[in-house]
């Protein structure tokens, strides 16, 4: 052999090792992958069939209603003018999918996230344990794991919502440790002072205090999510982001456009009304949610009539 | 003698990792504070404290910025763990004590105002200020009952339902007062709480909160860099220095007898007038005639020198019986005003 192309000869194979190892984990542990997939597939279901299944119009007062009672009015038009745009272009039916899919992801990444994020602000050790794991998640090029993860859990939508949820978790972990860090010293001694325990100090003081940091994670999370939407379908996830892709693959630029915009639209409208949610008491004059909105209104007509 | 409410007894506190290590080496060799921290890392916040609160009384602990105040007012209701030493309040050794015993304690014996407030601005006064009663499950209306009286009781009726960023500094610490008298507790521990007030409010505040505790009568540890301040308020008087109390005793005694050089320091520029009193500078008769000019014996300094506006005859003190005990010349007067 030549001294001088010593390179040309693969010394580590890693790429072996890892497939043999993947291998392995495949044989002998299919099955709790699988059942990690019931949770996912539970809600998602549930999710897509009421989503699709509910005439057009209906969603569409809903999701405007929810603006409403999120930003007020001027999110209410904002919102109605992008669904109505979408319904417009027939890309309502793949908008649905693609929604649930990411309304699912965003209720596990919440489910998971915050207890995460709130261990991590309360144990530094655990914190700097989690940290490498949240990077590695963040910048790992999603397309490295989508092979593993369609040889665990096969393909279809509830393997996209688990690759996006990976993909898309560090932020509400990340924001949740952070918020709860933030909040003032003396208000969480003042809780203790007068009697609270540990339980009763997080749920009355550091989670509300905290909780404009944390939707702001949970806002990140959803876009992150709704940016996982084109890769996801290369494991033959439907919705917009299939639509892309459809596009992509028979040089099709109008159903790729299609496909865009109502990606664009969407992340709109969620991304508006879930930074809305984010907005504290504080800069909403210390009115109650249900004192404005839709629901303020109502129960002013019922109190009036 | 009057009932101990709080008492501690021999109470350190180090801060930092090796804190028992660095007890052992303080109390074998005295070290002192730069000592510790520089051998074993860790801060020395309080150093052999002992002092007991009498009922009803109101305590004050006066220092300069980084004494150990805080550190150690934190220690009677344990938010700060104590290194050594023991902690008696209303009969119970807070520093063994369980910890729901502990909550109950906080939550129902001792209220709490702090130097900045820490009001929660996510909740209204009315929640706020039944905060205590919230963490024990008291019934709503209950809450909402104790915490209106409470505010009734700082001139807030009618802000119930407003939020602490819609009030002044003021308004704010009186906030503070009536979440801390809520739930009725026999102790109050205000660390520092005019501190943050320009002097007009400060001056109001604490003549407010004089008054109802003539009223309430609640045991008061009450936390003061200002020595102007602890001398209005104080029954008895700590001062520290540095983790160390170096003097404790009334206002008069500390003013008239300091201790130390520290404690002087701090008491020179402090007007005497109304802290002196005729008993304190007074002279035995000794076959001095009484003369017709008399004060009782526990009248101030002020008074006084009064007697001597028209001439300066010799005053006479006399008892509560009218009899006369002894005698004040305006020399007398005139050293004890200067200190
Ligand atoms: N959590 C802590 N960790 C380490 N050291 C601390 C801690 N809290 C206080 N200290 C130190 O203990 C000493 C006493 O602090 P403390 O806050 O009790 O002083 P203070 O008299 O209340 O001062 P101030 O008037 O500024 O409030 C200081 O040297 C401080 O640096
Ligand atoms: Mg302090």
């Amino acid at each position: 052999m030549e001294l001088w192309n010593i390179f040309d000869k693969e010394w580590v194979p890693v790429g072996t090792w890892v497939e043999t190892a993947l291998q392995w984990v495949v044989d002998n542990f299919r099955f709790v992958f699988q059942a990690i997939k019931v949770p996912f597939d539970i809600v998602l279901t549930g999710l897509e069939d009421g989503l699709t299944g509910a005439p057009d119009l209906l969603m569409l007062a809903i999701i405007v209603l929810v603006g409403w009672q999120a930003g007020g009015r001027k999110l209410a038009m904002v919102t109605g003018a992008s669904m109505i745009a979408i319904g417009l272009m027939g890309a309502w039916e793949e908008s649905m999918v693609t929604l649930s899919i990411v309304l699912t992801c965003v209720i596990f990444c919440s489910l998971i996230g915050i207890p995460l994020g709130i261990m991590a602000a309360r144990n530094d050790r655990f914190w700097t344990v989690l940290r490498p794991f949240l990077d590695l998640m963040q910048t790992i090029p999603s397309f490295v794991y989508l092979v593993p993860i369609v040889m665990l859990f096969s393909i279809g939508n509830v393997s996209g919502v688990i690759v996006t949820f990976i993909y898309a978790l560090p932020p509400v972990v990340r924001l949740t440790n952070l918020g709860i860090r933030q909040v003032r010293e003396d208000m969480v001694e003042a809780a203790r002072a007068f009697g609270a325990s540990q339980r009763q100090t997080l749920y009355k003081v550091e989670l509300p205090l905290a909780m404009p940091t944390i939707m702001a994670g949970v806002n990140q999370t959803i876009m992150m999510a709704l940016s996982m939407v084109v890769v996801a379908s290369m494991i033959s996830v439907t919705g917009l982001g299939q639509m892309v892709l459809r596009g992509i693959g028979r040089l099709d630029m109008g159903i790729a456009t299609v496909g865009g915009l109502g990606i664009v639209f969407l992340a709109i409208v969620i991304d508006r009304i879930s930074q809305s949610f984010g907005v504290s008491a504080r800069d909403r004059g210390h009115k109650k949610w249900y004192e404005t909105g839709p629901v303020g209104a109502l129960r002013k007509l019922a109190g009036k009539g | 003698m009057a009932d101990v409410e709080i008492e501690c007894r021999n109470l350190w506190k180090i801060y930092g990792a090796q804190e028992k290590e660095a007890l052992k080496a303080v109390q074998s060799e005295g070290l002192s504070k730069e000592e510790v921290r520089d051998r074993f890392n860790c801060v020395l916040g309080v150093r052999d404290a002992s002092f007991s609160v009498n009922k009803g009384e109101i305590f004050c602990i006066m220092g300069l910025s980084g004494s150990g105040k805080s550190t150690l007012v934190r220690h009677i209701n344990r938010l700060i763990e104590p290194t050594a030493g023991e902690i008696h309040v209303a009969g119970h050794r807070v520093d063994t004590m369980g910890e729901a015993e502990l909550r109950k304690l906080r939550a129902e014996s001792i209220g709490m105002v702090f130097q900045h407030m820490a009001l929660w601005p996510h909740r209204s006064l009315a929640e706020n200020v039944g905060f205590g009663l919230e963490v024990r499950d008291v019934p709503l209306a209950k809450r909402r009952k104790a915490a209106e009286e409470a505010l009734a009781a700082m001139d807030l009726q009618g802000w119930e339902d407003h939020y602490p960023d819609q009030l002044s500094g003021g308004m704010q610490q009186r906030v503070g007062l009536a979440r801390a008298l809520a739930a009725d507790p026999d102790i109050l521990l205000m660390d520092e709480p005019f501190s943050a007030l320009d002097p007009l409010i400060r001056r109001q505040l604490q003549d407010q909160f004089l008054g109802l505790s003539r009223k309430l009568k609640k045991t008061t540890v009450f936390i003061t860099h200002d020595l102007d301040e602890a001398i209005r308020m104080g029954d008895q008087i700590a001062i520290m220095n540095d983790g160390v109390i170096v003097q404790t005793g009334t206002p008069e005694e500390i003013v008239t007898n300091p201790k130390d050089a520290y404690v002087a320091e701090f008491v020179k520029g402090i007007s005497r007038v109304s802290l002196v009193r005729a008993k304190t500078i007074m002279s035995p008769l000794d076959g001095h005639n009484p003369t017709s000019k008399t004060v009782p014996l526990d009248s101030e300094l002020g008074e006084i020198m009064d007697q001597f506006m028209d001439d300066q005859a010799p005053v006479t003190v006399v008892d509560t019986a009218n009899s006369a005990v002894g005698i004040i010349t305006i020399t007398d007067a005139l050293r004890a005003l200067r200190g």
